[in-house]
């Protein structure tokens, strides 16, 4: 494996709701290499977006607190104080948002809002920085980056105004990008170009990228490794490779399960019975998904699963996915996966 | 049986600028375009986002107004009819929107939400009506409590499923669902789908579905359509549209489809830069000098395409 870049150890990130704080991030652990993409995937509210803002630390502090350790260069970002981390962020750690227009000034030029971050964190002249813009905006795909560089977000399509947005996120070649659903917003034709866009910035650069998807087909795409988060817990880890053709936490499965494929037959689709628990409402002990596999019996449950390395890099929560039965409809009744594998 | 026509339709928006705010220009959001959709099945259109899928959804219910073309439903023209001579057909005709969180009125109660078509349409006693209501929520999976219920206290997959009750009360013959798992988890997907084709069984329907994601769209339907720029630019059986794309757009459109087996990914990136080459040189084998997709022509009884 390469050079670590990130390690985060332990972390907990919790809200404040009421005069209480509730985990949305609960013990997560997992590290970035240099040239390495980590995708995150979950269902909605999971924690993956609790978890991006925890890395780039842009969570109010009146309400939120997180534990734990991000190793960073040498440092742990976590007991960074606002100025020691505004120098972290955006130089060294890059922030894709899912919604670029949201993200973007809209009273500021494309051109201004890449040369606001250089001159945040580099010493160019007015002419280097617009010829580094101008390079920037080439790189990312945009087709007439002059023209580009003086228009505003609003008059971009939302291909482009996310390209924009890596730009700006890549303009000081940081050592590690966090993209929160960067194409989710997008149609498939564009999702691709983006998606093999940051593959080949990062043949060049060689960051790391963490990616956070709720697309499975995302991962397998472009991914080398996943952490799967149920409920602000990682319940799956490893190699995309491994976890696409071994998945074996019952989390998993349902999610691969689940997704309609343009290449597979008409058979139904598996469905993962309700819904992520709020924080709020989520059980601190014991396993938080067992309400959604209804058909196995409650003493089968772990008291409070913990993570096993069952091979090599490959993590799983708790042992019950040697019992994981699925309930497929028609011929395939009570399918045992674990036997067919 | 055909139960739905659509024949040339075009929609165009005007663009207004100037003083007088006089009409300067056009959007040509649908620009010729024709398909057939027989009882029972479910047609698909895709397309890039501004492809003008909705619009065409929309001019079928009429909540665009048609520039020109026939849509014809049971053999009777719509396109011409007035607000008030279609009012007959909004029952056998309904939409299903993207958002189940917006598209659903926060202030009402679900069994307001559901009995407003019907309300539209019959004079029934509140507890006739409480009754179907009562009904179709059973058969959307949804308890009998949930009438008194209001939007917010409901997942995602299950307000869709109140906007499926809702269009399903009048038993209407055509459903038209605009992107209606889109904004949806994969997990809350699968459930809206499966459950959209029990009822098609059940009820007989007849599905229009539009959508960008060609994994549902091949999953849901039989036949499609692929629309580029306002126009269609191939038609068929969706097993042939996949396993053997003609038109430049759709072979992008496939290739930029994520596949589920990580071992192949080099070679889709090399097949999606060869395709964009070809596009790109190819350009004028598929477009006219406007820029404009050729008619469809059949390349087999089930098949067209737009070529030259
Ligand atoms: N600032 C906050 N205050 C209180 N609760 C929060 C806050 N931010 C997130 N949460 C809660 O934490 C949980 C995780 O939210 P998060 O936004 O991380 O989900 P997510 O996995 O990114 O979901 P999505 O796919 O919808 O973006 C949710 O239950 C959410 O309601
Ligand atoms: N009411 C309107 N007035 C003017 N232009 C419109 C109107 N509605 C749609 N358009 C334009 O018509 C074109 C087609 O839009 P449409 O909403 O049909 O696209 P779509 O294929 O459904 O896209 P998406 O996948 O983003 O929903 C777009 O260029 C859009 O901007
Ligand atoms: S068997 Fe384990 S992982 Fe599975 S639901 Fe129960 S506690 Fe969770
Ligand atoms: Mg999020
Ligand atoms: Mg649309």
């Amino acid at each position: 494996m390469n050079k670590a870049i990130l390690k985060i150890e332990n972390l907990t990130t919790s809200f404040r709701i009421g005069n209480k704080y509730h985990a949305a991030v609960d013990d997560v652990s997992f590290t970035v290499a240099e040239n390495e993409i980590v995708a995150v995937v979950g269902e909605s509210g999971c924690g993956k977006s609790a978890l991006a803002l925890s890395i780039m630390q842009l969570h109010n502090k009146l309400r939120t607190k997180s534990e734990g350790t991000i190793h960073y260069n040498g440092q742990n970002l976590l007991k960074l104080n606002d100025t020691q981390m505004n120098k972290v962020r955006g130089k060294e750690l890059g922030m894709i948002f899912q919604e670029p227009l949201t993200a973007l000034n809209p009273l500021m030029t494309i051109g201004k809002q890449i040369e606001e971050n250089l001159d945040y964190h580099t010493s160019l002249s007015k002419d280097e920085k617009k010829q580094r813009t101008i390079e920037l905006l080439t790189q990312v795909g945009i087709p007439y980056p002059e023209r580009t560089y003086k228009q505003y977000p609003h008059e971009l399509s939302g291909g482009m105004r996310q390209r924009a947005m890596i730009s700006i996120a890549i303009a000081c070649n940081p050592a590690l990008v966090i993209a929160d659903e960067p194409t989710t917003a997008l149609d498939v034709t564009i999702q691709a170009q983006i998606l093999d866009l940051l593959k080949d910035i990062q043949t060049r650069t060689k960051m790391g990228i963490i990616l956070i998807t709720h697309d499975l087909s995302v991962v397998a795409e472009v991914a080398d490794r996943i952490v799967v988060m149920y409920a602000g817990q990682v319940v799956e880890m490893g190699s995309v490779k491994e976890i696409f053709s071994n998945p074996l936490h019952p989390y998993t499965r349902s999610l691969l399960n689940s997704i309609p494929s343009a290449t597979h037959e008409k058979n139904r689709l598996h469905v993962i019975e309700g819904i992520v628990p709020s924080i709020a409402k989520m059980d601190r002990v014991g396993c938080r998904f067992q309400d959604r596999i209804p058909w196995i019996s409650k003493h089968a449950h772990e008291e409070r699963p913990q993570l096993h390395e069952v091979d090599k890099g490959h993590f799983v929560r708790c042992t019950c996915y040697k019992q994981f039965y699925f309930q497929a409809e028609g011929d395939e009744s009570t399918h045992d996966i674990t036997q067919s594998r | 049986m055909t139960l739905l026509k659509v024949d040339n339709l075009k929609v165009h928006f005007p663009i207004r600028g100037g003083f007088f705010r006089r009409v300067v220009d056009h959007v040509k959001a649908v620009d010729g375009v024709s398909f057939e959709l027989q009882q029972g099945e479910t047609y698909g259109l895709v397309g890039e986002s501004g492809s003008g899928k909705s619009t065409t959804g929309k001019a079928v219910v009429k909540l665009n107004d048609v520039t020109s073309g026939q849509i014809l439903f049971e053999g009777r023209d719509l396109a011409g009819l007035s607000r008030k001579e279609i009012k007959p057909f909004r029952k056998d005709i309904q939409m299903i929107f993207q958002d189940p969180y917006s598209s659903l009125n926060p202030k009402k109660r679900v069994l307001d939400i559901i009995a407003e078509p019907l309300r539209n349409f019959e004079r029934l006693s509140p507890a006739e009506e409480k009754k179907i209501v009562q009904d179709f929520l059973d058969k959307v999976g949804l308890s009998p409590e949930s009438i008194l219920k209001y939007p917010h206290e409901f997942s995602g997959g299950q307000r869709q499923r109140i906007g499926i009750a809702r269009s399903l009360t009048l038993k209407p013959k055509l459903i038209i669902a605009d992107e209606p798992v889109s904004a949806l988890d994969v997990s809350v997907q699968a459930q809206v789908l499966n459950f959209l084709q029990d009822l098609q069984t059940e009820f007989n329907l007849t599905y229009l579905f539009v959508g960008h994601d060609l994994g549902v769209i091949r999953h849901m339907c039989d036949r499609m359509g692929v629309m580029y720029r306002g126009r269609l630019v191939e038609e068929g059986k969706s097993d042939e549209i996949y396993e053997n794309p003609q038109h430049i757009y759709t072979k992008r459109l496939i290739a930029a489809i994520p596949d589920l087996e990580p071992e192949v990914r080099g070679e889709k990136v090399k097949l999606r830069k060869k395709l964009t080459a070809e596009y790109e040189s190819s350009y004028s084998k598929f477009f006219d000098e406007d820029g404009r997709a050729y008619d469809l022509k059949p390349i087999s009884p089930t098949h067209r395409v737009a070529l030259h």
